[in-house]
């Protein structure tokens, strides 16, 4: 292959840091976006219909149902031949307005609910809505559960960002084996979770204060098992996947996303990294015990989705870092606060914002209580949806496949996208 | 980050004539918030977000919160002449809390890691006088929240680039996410030929029979 050289430089400036206060988001470039212009005012206005008739646009309605767009999403392209012009996502099509739901029950009975948001990452899900209910009622968490929910979030994001390289690839025209090998692989997390929580995906195990169940006998040194072996998957999908020659040449230099907009736009998680900002929030606000673990935060240097594809890589490999650091260090204890009630919970009146960092960004939930049995005002932060916020930037000047790729990036899930 | 009152008392400095307020937070003190006038709302975010020692650059949340009007029971301890001998007693006064939506930013710093510095911006009521400013000019990240916040409670974001709806359909008429939201019995309901054979079926059965 001739792109060797090419490839090493760009793996090479794949920087890795750690966040200090100091130098956070130091790489977000000196100047200011100029008031943020969305995206130019040639492309706000709804839709196609003013330049539709002009002869050469054509629009087209690229989903809901199209495979690629990751479940019921839709993208309203106006393309020039095949180059994109304007591209408005539509969104709604799984909207059940979940925030409402929540409102209506009890806090504890919004818990399953939260599974249903980012149906790959349940236990994160979970974890960010205790985290923002116990920082509403002033719950602390037993040294225990905290181990636990340290290496649940972490066996989900090694899983959740193998199945997106996955649908990653299986977009850019790999069918089939990269997904398998995901999935194989994933396959162990997900009966890890089943034996631990009872369901596969929608776990519904962490409680304010702590977590559901203890962890069943053995647990521990079968979640060792499937970890120790986690290095020679990575080290094989890596082999199989960095330096192919189809993938280097449908993502390297497409999709790029400036810092600046990165950043004024909200985009979170490995997307935002992705473009050089050091933001993590297991660094920057340290929730959990996440300050005990030594492990690094990778970071891109071009911003496109060769970037995010490789910062999911090196996350990983972090991520293995963690648990085993956290498999070693698990405590024997008690895993719910005694102070914590389950039923007839009613937390002082007030609002709690709490966030924390899902494998796809920042999940915050905002919460109002007035004082009664359920929530005032129940709010998600949603990563995916707001990530997309920058589609439209991306896409516009690209081709409809790469428009497709880019998509694929940004690593959505329509349950969280729509609530 | 610095005291809310100071932050206050800077920003109201920096963008003369704003009328800023601190709203604290009885459930997490370092919570609290401020509430700032539609009509100076912009100005005083690009303060934030340029400001050297403040630097918000990246605001994370944005959400509406419906307060219907309501009349609050307070109990409120009183001294008063009871036979003679001054008591301490506890009386419940009613108020009357004016209805209005509320639309709340959660402001952070990536460059310097602090925040989270809480924004609110409230409408005069539920009815017609439900503008705010939007401030997706100074955020981009506002862009889809502030939509979302249009479409479930009917806060119009004046100076947003592209207001519309964004979780339900083009047409829908109601804001779900209103505490007093009545959701229709058929969604989608719409004249089909369908109808016509119900009716026509009806004819052949007494009234209310039919099964």
């Amino acid at each position: 292959m001739n792109g060797g050289l090419d490839e090493r430089a760009l793996i090479g400036a794949l920087s890795t840091g750690d966040l200090m206060p100091e130098s956070a988001g130091a790489a977000i470039e000196e100047q200011r976006p100029p008031d943020a212009s969305p995206s130019g005012s040639a492309t706000r206005s709804p839709a196609a219909e003013s330049v539709r008739g002009e002869g050469e646009f054509l629009e087209v309605s690229l989903g809901p149902h199209h495979p690629s767009t990751h479940g019921v999403f839709r993208v309203d392209v106006v393309l020039d031949g095949e180059r994109v012009v304007r591209l408005k996502p539509v969104f709604g099509y799984l909207h059940r307005n979940h925030e409402k739901l929540g409102e209506r029950g009890s806090y504890l009975a919004a818990m399953p609910y939260t599974d249903r948001l980012d149906y790959f990452c349940s236990l994160t899900n979970n974890w960010a809505y205790a985290l923002a209910v116990e920082k509403l009622a002033g719950l602390e968490v037993p040294e225990r559960a905290e181990y636990i929910r340290v290496i649940a979030a972490e066996l989900t994001r090694v899983q959740n960002h193998a199945c997106l390289i996955g649908f990653l690839l299986q977009e850019a025209g790999a069918m089939g084996t990269p997904i398998m090998y995901a999935f194989r692989e994933r396959e162990k997390v997900l009966d890890l979770f089943e034996s631990l929580t009872g369901a596969r995906m929608m776990c519904n195990y962490f409680r304010f204060g702590g977590c559901r169940c203890d962890l069943p006998p053995g647990w521990i040194e079968q979640c060792r098992r499937v970890v120790a072996e986690l290095p020679r998957f990575l080290d094989e999908f890596e082999n199989l996947l960095a330096t192919n020659e189809i993938l280097m040449a449908r993502t390297q230099g497409v999709g790029v996303l400036s810092a600046a907009l990165a950043v004024n736009a909200g985009v979170t998680g490995p997307n935002l990294r992705a473009s050089g900002v050091n933001y993590d929030l297991r660094k920057a606000d340290r929730y959990g015990i996440y300050d005990r673990f030594k492990f690094r935060v990778p970071l891109g240097a071009h911003g496109d989705v060769y970037d995010r594809y490789m910062i999911r890589v090196l996350e990983m490999r972090e991520s293995v870092a963690i648990l085993d650091q956290a498999l070693a260090g698990i405590p024997e204890g008690p895993i719910l606060n005694p102070r914590s009630r389950l039923r007839s919970f009613r937390p002082r009146a007030g609002e709690a914002y709490g966030r924390l960092e899902a494998p796809k960004g920042e999940l915050g939930f905002y919460l109002i209580s007035d004082g009664s049995g359920s929530p005032y005002r129940y709010r998600i932060r949603p990563p995916s949806f707001i990530n997309l916020t920058v589609l439209e930037d991306l896409c516009v000047g690209r081709l409809l496949q790469d428009a497709i790729v880019i998509l694929g990036g940004i690593d959505i899930v329509m349950g969280e996208v729509d609530r | 980050m610095e005291p809310l009152d100071l932050i206050r008392e800077r920003l109201g400095a920096a963008v003369p004539g704003a009328a800023i307020e601190v709203v604290p937070n009885p459930a997490v003190a370092e919570q609290s918030s401020l509430r700032v006038d539609p009509g100076h709302a912009v100005a005083v975010a690009r303060v934030l977000r340029d400001e050297a020692f403040w630097q918000f650059d990246y605001c994370s949340n944005v959400t509406g919160v419906d307060w219907p009007e309501a009349i609050l029971r307070e109990p409120v301890r009183l001294r008063r002449l009871i036979n003679g001998v001054e008591r301490e007693v506890v009386s419940i006064v009613e108020r009357r809390r004016p209805g209005c939506l509320e639309v709340v930013y959660h402001l952070y710093s990536m460059r310097l890691g602090h925040g989270p510095l809480i924004l609110r911006q409230r409408t005069d009521n539920r009815v017609d006088q439900v503008r705010v400013a939007s401030l997706t000019p100074v955020w981009r990240s506002a862009e889809f929240q502030e939509r979302e916040v249009y479409d479930l409670f009917g806060v119009v974001f004046e100076g947003h680039p592209d207001l519309r709806r964004i979780l339900m359909w083009e047409g829908f008429q109601d804001h779900p996410m209103r505490k007093d939201y009545v959701e229709p019995d058929d969604y989608e309901y719409e004249p089909t030929p369908h109808d016509d054979v119900l009716v026509k079926a009806r004819r052949h059965y007494p009234v209310g029979g039919g099964g």
